[in-house]
């Protein structure tokens, strides 16, 4: 699809993802949240790039660092805002928190709060799908970091894609960080895109600060993939305004300089610089767009704030299907 | 020995044939790849080799252990899925089908492999469930070969099903016999949850009658494998052998031993064991597993703890050593436990 007819739910998406890092992490900082987050603002055009071209039959697998992922993907707001707030509305009534929001519902398979181990899940859903001679109509995409692409089940994944040619796309967000750990120092290369190599398989090295940039790499990687000639590794380098979590002080190792010169190039402000410029959206539009996505994201927290806690009996429930051994422990 | 035959048993009047175990495995892989086309099987050399100019499948091997003999001619490679040496990725790839529509099947060849692929296990197939909100089921089958006894050392003979049997969200079950696998495995591949089916490599060539119906028994149900009113003896896996094995040398001694094989672990059947000791009043539990926090001391809490009035004796494990698998076959024999490590343990307690 052309980018111009995708380009208002681009920007929703984007400041939908924004707003609600921010929300989310006031929340948290108000103690509303009930555990640790870890936030994606200044990674938005990843996510909204590549779910321009998904639908909800086509699978995600997330990171601990999820929540664009999933609101790119089409997961409700208020439904997250909840779930971090340890809500019985939340997705996953509250039994997963900010790091296992999931919606099979809308193809999302689960953050993944165990670095690189959602990777194989959009694999297998890519299994699925050849298996079943969907691919056309549903791909996996594998989500993950820098420091992911050292991960032995990463590599693993790659391989498999590659020999059994599934429809499946591994976009690695490069923020340039593990936890405070650089990449320069934890990869072995410059170009993490450099690694398909190995796999037999593209490997594309991404401006994952440009919104456009990302849709038309992932546009390649997906029409690829949907065509059932395989895998693409995509590198989106990119980067996180906030810290590794809600508590952490980035500047402790990490320079203003640099900060300043990722910030830059942030995804929102370039965006609307461009479409004012070519004249595909007036500001007048964009503003209305913003304010009813801030608006959406004051009714999440609302939501949120608002909703009830899990019940106690919850605590025993969804283990297994089914199950005939009592679950409570010994008291 | 048998007063009358347990519930979970072939029954009278069945048609059926003698096979072995591995044959009755594979064939309840046949009758769940006939009953469903979303089964699939993944593993490393299940289509046992490629022929190099065709790129078809070989079947030289008939897979690790003959689980799959035939299966890749008769259900081709899209069904039959040969992986490279990468359980983490495959087992991984396998939940993320099993999480989209799929019933993966996978063969993991030696138990000990399972560590490989552990992280996958744990944190994705065993929790995906619990911490999605219930959105979402994994149905998916594991099986591998554990056990000492065949020379194979420390890195190919581990039973440390306990570690499976601890972990919630996943069940474990494990068959002692051709009935009992063909009837555990076709119901673990029918089940909505991720089931680990632990084959012990001694149980491999063993023989027995099983029916040619197709059937389930069904996960979190142990049986009578003798009945008697001495003792009660509990065996899991190929530890039911050497339960019936010591039974049958006791019985000489008139000591009438009641023997359970549990079949499943998680979930497990306190039932029936507290029924016997109820009735025999002593018991010990038999496991080749490692003795720390073991299926045998899990045994050994429940009945202390819910039968204790009933006990006239302690309760006794006979375990493995808390020691890895040793190589050289003195030292492997010594590691296992056997009907005579049993018949000893029985005649200090009943004080024979």
């Amino acid at each position: 699809m052309k980018i111009e007819n995708k380009l208002e739910w681009i920007y929703e998406t984007l400041n939908r993802i924004r707003f609600f890092e921010e929300a989310m992490l006031e929340q948290t900082y108000k103690g509303n949240s009930m555990g640790v987050t870890h936030p994606s603002d200044g990674q938005e055009a990843v996510p909204t790039g590549i779910c321009a071209h998904l639908t909800e039959k086509d699978w995600i697998g997330s990171t601990h660092r999820g929540h664009g992922h999933c609101i790119a993907k089409g997961l409700e707001t208020k439904k997250m805002m909840a779930e971090i707030m340890g809500k019985f509305t939340g997705n996953c009534k509250g039994k997963g928190g900010s790091m296992h929001i999931a919606d099979f519902s809308k193809g999302m398979l689960g953050a993944n709060a165990i670095v690189g181990a959602s990777i194989p899940l959009a694999v297998g859903a890519a299994l699925t799908a050849k298996y079943q001679g969907k691919e056309k109509d549903s791909i996996g995409v594998a989500f993950f970091g820098d420091g992911a692409s050292s991960q032995g089940v990463l590599h693993e994944s790659m391989n498999l894609a590659s020999i059994w040619k599934l429809p499946v796309i591994f976009a690695c967000e490069n923020n340039q960080y593990a936890e405070a750990t650089p990449a320069w120092y934890a990869v072995s290369i410059d170009d993490i895109a450099d690694r398909a190599a190995s796999y037999n398989i593209p490997g594309v090295i991404v401006d994952g600060m440009d919104v456009f940039a990302v849709y038309d790499a992932a546009e390649q990687a997906v029409k690829r993939a949907r065509e059932g000639k395989g895998p693409t590794l995509l590198e989106l380098k990119t980067y996180r305004y906030h810290g590794h979590f809600h508590a952490d002080q980035p500047e402790k190792y990490r320079t203003s300089e640099e900060e300043n010169s990722w910030k830059k190039r942030d995804c929102i402000i370039n965006f609307e610089k461009r479409v004012i410029k070519q004249k595909l959206i007036d500001k007048k539009r964009l503003d209305a767009i913003k304010k009813k996505i801030q608006k959406e994201i004051e009714d999440a927290v609302e939501f949120g704030l608002s909703s009830p806690l899990p019940p106690e009996e919850t605590l025993y429930e969804d283990v297994y299907v089914n199950y005939s051994n009592d679950l409570r422990g010994f008291r | 020995m048998f007063e009358e035959p347990d519930k979970i048993g072939p029954g009278k009047n069945v048609e059926g044939t003698e096979m072995r175990y591995r044959d009755a495995f594979n064939q309840a892989l046949r009758d769940e790849l006939n009953n469903d086309k979303n089964v699939l099987i993944i593993g490393e050399d299940i289509s046992g080799g490629f022929d190099k100019k065709t790129k078809e499948p070989l079947d030289a091997w008939g897979g690790p252990f003959a689980a799959t003999k035939g299966l890749v001619q008769d259900f081709g490679k899209d069904r039959i899925v040969d992986a490279p040496i990468s359980e983490a990725g495959f087992v991984g790839a396998a939940i993320g089908a099993a999480l989209t529509g799929l019933r993966p099947v996978v063969d993991l060849m030696y138990f000990d492999f399972t560590t490989v692929a552990f992280d996958q296990l744990l944190s994705n197939a065993a929790k995906s469930r619990y911490m999605f909100g219930g959105q979402t089921k994994v149905p998916l089958t594991l099986f591998a070969r554990s056990g000492g006894g065949t020379g194979h050392a420390a890195q190919h003979s581990s039973a440390f099903y306990s570690i499976l049997a601890h972990i919630p969200g996943l069940k474990v079950v494990t068959p002692s016999d051709p009935y009992s696998v063909k009837g555990l495995l076709s119901a673990a591949i029918r089940d909505d949850d991720p089931v680990f089916v632990v084959n012990d490599k001694k149980l491999i060539n063993l023989k027995g009658f099983v029916p040619n119906e197709t059937y389930q028994i069904p996960l979190g149900k142990g049986r009578y494998l003798s009945k008697g009113s001495d003792i009660t003896l509990v065996g899991m896996s190929y530890t039911s052998v050497v339960c019936m094995e010591a039974a049958k040398e006791l019985k000489k001694l008139n000591i009438y031993a009641e023997v359970i094989d549990l079949l499943s672990l998680s979930p497990l059947d306190e039932d029936i064991i507290l029924e016997s000791v109820q009735k025999t009043n002593r018991i010990v539990i038999v496991d080749e597993d490692n003795p720390r926090a073991s299926m045998a001391s899990e045994v050994a809490a429940i009945v202390s703890d819910k039968a204790f009035d009933y006990l006239d004796a302690p309760v006794k494990r006979v375990t493995a050593p808390h020691t890895p698998v040793p190589y050289s076959k003195g030292l492997e024999d010594a590691f296992l436990p056997n009907s005579q490590d049993v018949i000893g343990t029985v005649k200090v307690i009943m004080g024979a």
